[in-house]
This record gives C-alpha cells, sequence and structure tokens, in this order.
C-alpha cells in the first residue's frame, strides 16, 4: 500500500526524491489517525530546518499534530494550494496533499529512514 | 491503558464497521465512522445516527420520587406532565455542577434520569446518599441501548419503523412503546441542534434496531456518525458538555444555564449558593467567539485581554458549517467588561495570538 519510491519517519512522514530536492508529506496511516484536515501551518520558504525540529502543524477537526523535519536542511517551496485546499492530504496524502520541498544537506540521511515495507510493519503494530 | 473499556451493545458493529474507536469516559466508542465533516453534513442536510448508549440510565420511583428530584436537581419537576422530558443538573451545596441530565416523568411516582457516562457512577452515588426510605433508585444503564436518530428527514426514517404518531410527538416529549425491538421509550430530543429523537432500547435489540435504521435511511442520506461529528454538532448547537464547559467550580449561572435554575419552586441542593450568586453577580462567564482564519482553538487556549489572561477556552473545534473555528469560553466578568455580541477578542492558541468576535449562541440554527 506504501509506494516503494520513497522514505518515511517515525513521525509518519514521507520524504521523496524529485531532481536534487527531497519532497516532503504524511502519510495515508497519519491522515487517517487525524481525520478531517481544516488546517495545515507550514514554514516559511527559505527556513533552515533540522532534524526533529518542528517546521508546522496540521490541524484536524478534532486534533492536532505536529509536523518534524525528518532531515537537515533548508525549505525550497512549500505547496501553496493547501492553504485553501487542506482537505488534499485527506484526499492524496502520497500525491497533491505533499506539503513542503526541501533541499537535504546530506542525502544519507534519507537513507537511514525507513522504506516502505519497513514502515507498514511499524504501523502494524501502532494501530 | 490498565482498565478494561466497557462496550457498548453495538460494539461489535462498529468494529465490523471498520469505525475509528476511542476511550471516551472509559467507555470503547466510535469517534468516526466515514469522517467528521460528511457525518456532521449528514445531520444537518439528512439525517445521522449514533451510538450514545454510554449515556447513564437511572430509575427514580416511589411515593417520594418527585419531591427527591425537586430536592435534587434545580429545575422544577412539578411542571413536567406524564411523557415529559426536561434538562436538569445536580448540583453540590455550593451550587457547582456534578452533572448535567435529562428527567422523565414516566410517571406521578416514576422518573428516568439519563446522566454522563463519565458521572454516573458518581450520580448514582450522591443521589443515593440523599434518598429518602420511599424512593427507589435503580441503575438499569446496561438494560438499556440508546440510538440518538437526528437530522430533517429523522421522522420520516423513524416512521418508517415505527407508528405514524411519532412524528407528532413535540419537543421534549415521549412516549413507551413497542415497534418491534421490545418495550422502548422515544424521546423528541438530542444534542445536535436538529430535529430528531432518541430511543431507549432493550440491549438485546439494540443492534437490530441499529441495523434497520440504517438500513430504512440509506436512500433518505442516513449515515452512522460518531462522538467526533456529536461535538462538532452540538458546540454549533450552543450545547454544553459536562466536565468540560461546566463541572468542576462552576455554577449554572456561570455558563449560562439560568433556565434551568427555578429559585421560586423551594429549597433544592445548592439553591442558598446561586441565590447568593445571583444577588452579588458573577464573576465569570460564558462567550461564544468565532475565530478568523481556519486555527481551532482548542480546550485550554487563553482569552488575553490587554497582555493579561482573562479567560480560558473550555470547548473549540472547527465548524464544518460555517466553515472557520468557534468555541466557548469562560473569561472574568464585572461592569467594566461585559462581552457583548460583536466585541474582538483575542485568543492564545498554543502561542500564537488569533482575533475573533464575540457572538450570540447558538452558532448555528436548526436547518
Amino acid at each position: 500500500m506504501y509506494p516503494e519510491d520513497r522514505r518515511y519517519s517515525e513521525e509518519h512522514e514521507w520524504l521523496q526524491v524529485e531532481g536534487d530536492l527531497h519532497v516532503l508529506g504524511i502519510t495515508q496511516f497519519a491522515q487517517e489517525e487525524l481525520g478531517d484536515v481544516v488546517f495545515v501551518e507550514l514554514p516559511e520558504v527559505g527556513a533552515s530546518v533540522e532534524a526533529g525540529g518542528e517546521i508546522g502543524s496540521i490541524e484536524s477537526v478534532k486534533a492536532v499534530a505536529e509536523l518534524f523535519s525528518p532531515v537537515d536542511g533548508e525549505i525550497v517551496e512549500i505547496n501553496d494550494e493547501i492553504d485553501d485546499a487542506p482537505e488534499l492530504v485527506n484526499e492524496d496524502p502520497h500525491g497533491k496533499g505533499w506539503l513542503v520541498k526541501i533541499r537535504v544537506e546530506d542525502a544519507s540521511a534519507v537513507d537511514e529512514l525507513m522504506d516502505a515495507s519497513a514502515y507498514t510493519e511499524f504501523t502494524s503494530g501502532s494501530d | 491503558m490498565g482498565e478494561t473499556l466497557r462496550r457498548t451493545p453495538l460494539f461489535a458493529w462498529h468494529q465490523r464497521s471498520g469505525a475509528r474507536l476511542v476511550d471516551f469516559a472509559g467507555w470503547e466508542m466510535p469517534v468516526q465512522f466515514s469522517g467528521v465533516i460528511d457525518e456532521h453534513n449528514a445531520v444537518r442536510t439528512q439525517a445521522g445516527l449514533f451510538d450514545v448508549s454510554h449515556m447513564g440510565e437511572l430509575m427514580v420511583t416511589g411515593a417520594g420520587a418527585q419531591d427527591f428530584l425537586q430536592r435534587m436537581t434545580p429545575n422544577d419537576c412539578s411542571k413536567l406532565v406524564d411523557g415529559q422530558a426536561h434538562y436538569s443538573a445536580l448540583l453540590e451545596e455550593d451550587g457547582t455542577f456534578i452533572d448535567d441530565l435529562l428527567v422523565y416523568r414516566r410517571g406521578e411516582d416514576r422518573f428516568l434520569l439519563v446522566v454522563n457516562a463519565s458521572n454516573c457512577a458518581r450520580d448514582l452515588a450522591w443521589l443515593d446518599d440523599h434518598r429518602s426510605a420511599d424512593v427507589v433508585l435503580e441503575d438499569q444503564s446496561d438494560s438499556y441501548g440508546l440510538l440518538a436518530l437526528q437530522g430533517p428527514r429523522a421522522a420520516e426514517i423513524l416512521t418508517d419503523l415505527g407508528p405514524a404518531e411519532l412524528a407528532d410527538l413535540r419537543y421534549y416529549r415521549f412516549t413507551e412503546l413497542d415497534f418491534g425491538f421490545g418495550d422502548s421509550i422515544v424521546s423528541r430530543t438530542g444534542y445536535t441542534g436538529e430535529d430528531g429523537f432518541e430511543v431507549y432500547v432493550p440491549a438485546e435489540h439494540a443492534e437490530s434496531l441499529w441495523t434497520a435504521l440504517l438500513e430504512t435511511g440509506e436512500s433518505k442520506g442516513l449515515k452512522p456518525a460518531g462522538l467526533g461529528a456529536r461535538d462538532t454538532l452540538r458546540l454549533e448547537a450552543g450545547m454544553l458538555l459536562s466536565g468540560q464547559d461546566m463541572g468542576g467550580d462552576t455554577t449554572p449561572i456561570e455558563v449560562g444555564l439560568d433556565w434551568i435554575v427555578k429559585l421560586k419552586k423551594g429549597d433544592f441542593v445548592g439553591r442558598d449558593a446561586l441565590v447568593a450568586q445571583k444577588r452579588g453577580g458573577v464573576k465569570r462567564c460564558m462567550i461564544a467567539f468565532e475565530l478568523d482564519g481556519r486555527r481551532p482553538a482548542r480546550p485550554g487556549s487563553t482569552i488575553v485581554d490587554e497582555g493579561l489572561e482573562v479567560g480560558r477556552v473550555t470547548s473549540g473545534t472547527w465548524s464544518p458549517s460555517l466553515e472557520r473555528p468557534i468555541g466557548l469560553a469562560l473569561v472574568e466578568t464585572g461592569e467594566e467588561r461585559a462581552w457583548t455580541p460583536g466585541e474582538e477578542i483575542e485568543v492564545s492558541v498554543r502561542g500564537k495570538s488569533c482575533h475573533g468576535v464575540v457572538v450570540e449562541l447558538p452558532f448555528v440554527r436548526k436547518s
């Protein structure tokens, strides 16, 4: 169920290579846990982020979740459509619901994240 | 989770349906089926079906039943006729809430109290401590399932299964009948701000009633709905949640429930404190607010006035109907601060200042 073309964090985010950048979003598991997303707070373009640091938050009708960067790097683009259509995070979390693009400082840090099968196993025990 | 969670008669159905289940007041309850917003909109435009079997049902009978309830609750039970219910509360001697509840008059000396799951044991102990020998108190919570059928098409759906006369039931009236699911109580009540019914059905028939309603209601847009939608609906309707909007150290006067306090009816537990509060004025009051932007204020967010914290949010959510954040807050009040509708307010939401405006309740009127 989880795409093989990306890596996954324990905070239920995914990172996918796109040229010399990485696209970040939340996983299907995370959007199901949250329920209807009504507001996403994203960082500024140009902001530098560090692994484990908070870069924003996602508000659903019933809960709020913090968004953490799984890697060190710099925010180079944010998904502008999310502001008007936060439901994209629910409808297409692995596609149109992407959140930010990061210029990752050290790409090997991404390889240390889980692959699809490891993430599937990671989530199967925690529901 | 050390304690085993309690389950309603519909638990197996919820589990099979893939509903998201959560611990609510010690009960394993469905928080959502198809999604909070989808279920919310179904109730506002068509109909939704809620399992609220976790609510407590306490039977109060005996020659002294009415006098007992007059003494234990602030609303006037002597005004109730057979087949009528009203909203009331259990209060401490100091006028603060133990719980809010519904009182159903089933007969001259037969009453049903419907209480919150989270407070049921405490309510029962409190009532038992105060009851006289001519009052019998029975906890029948486990004997009943409680289904709330809510929405503009609720009457149409219910009368598919039950007699047509159910559609004529007036607001806060009820009837006792067996329409194929055992001896049931059907009342024109609810916690959504829409038209609707609550059906107290023998636990062993709860699932067959649930599935029969869903089946007949499907073509009329009926959807199963969870506690998530129940919360957004009740808040839009301006209905308070016990243990969150009131409870602990608040009184009915402070939270705007003066209308359930009938000081002229004679003595009742908490009366002296409430009389003093009415005379002296309250230092806190409940306000309703809407916020700009999309970030909901959650319970615990603070109301800020000129840099000072002057209150806290007790309920806050995204309003699916208004598509903006709404909430209730308990704030300091006095001659210099009236909090009239239209006044601007500042709410600190997780460290961020959000601008909003005081509004009148309800946020949303019946469709």
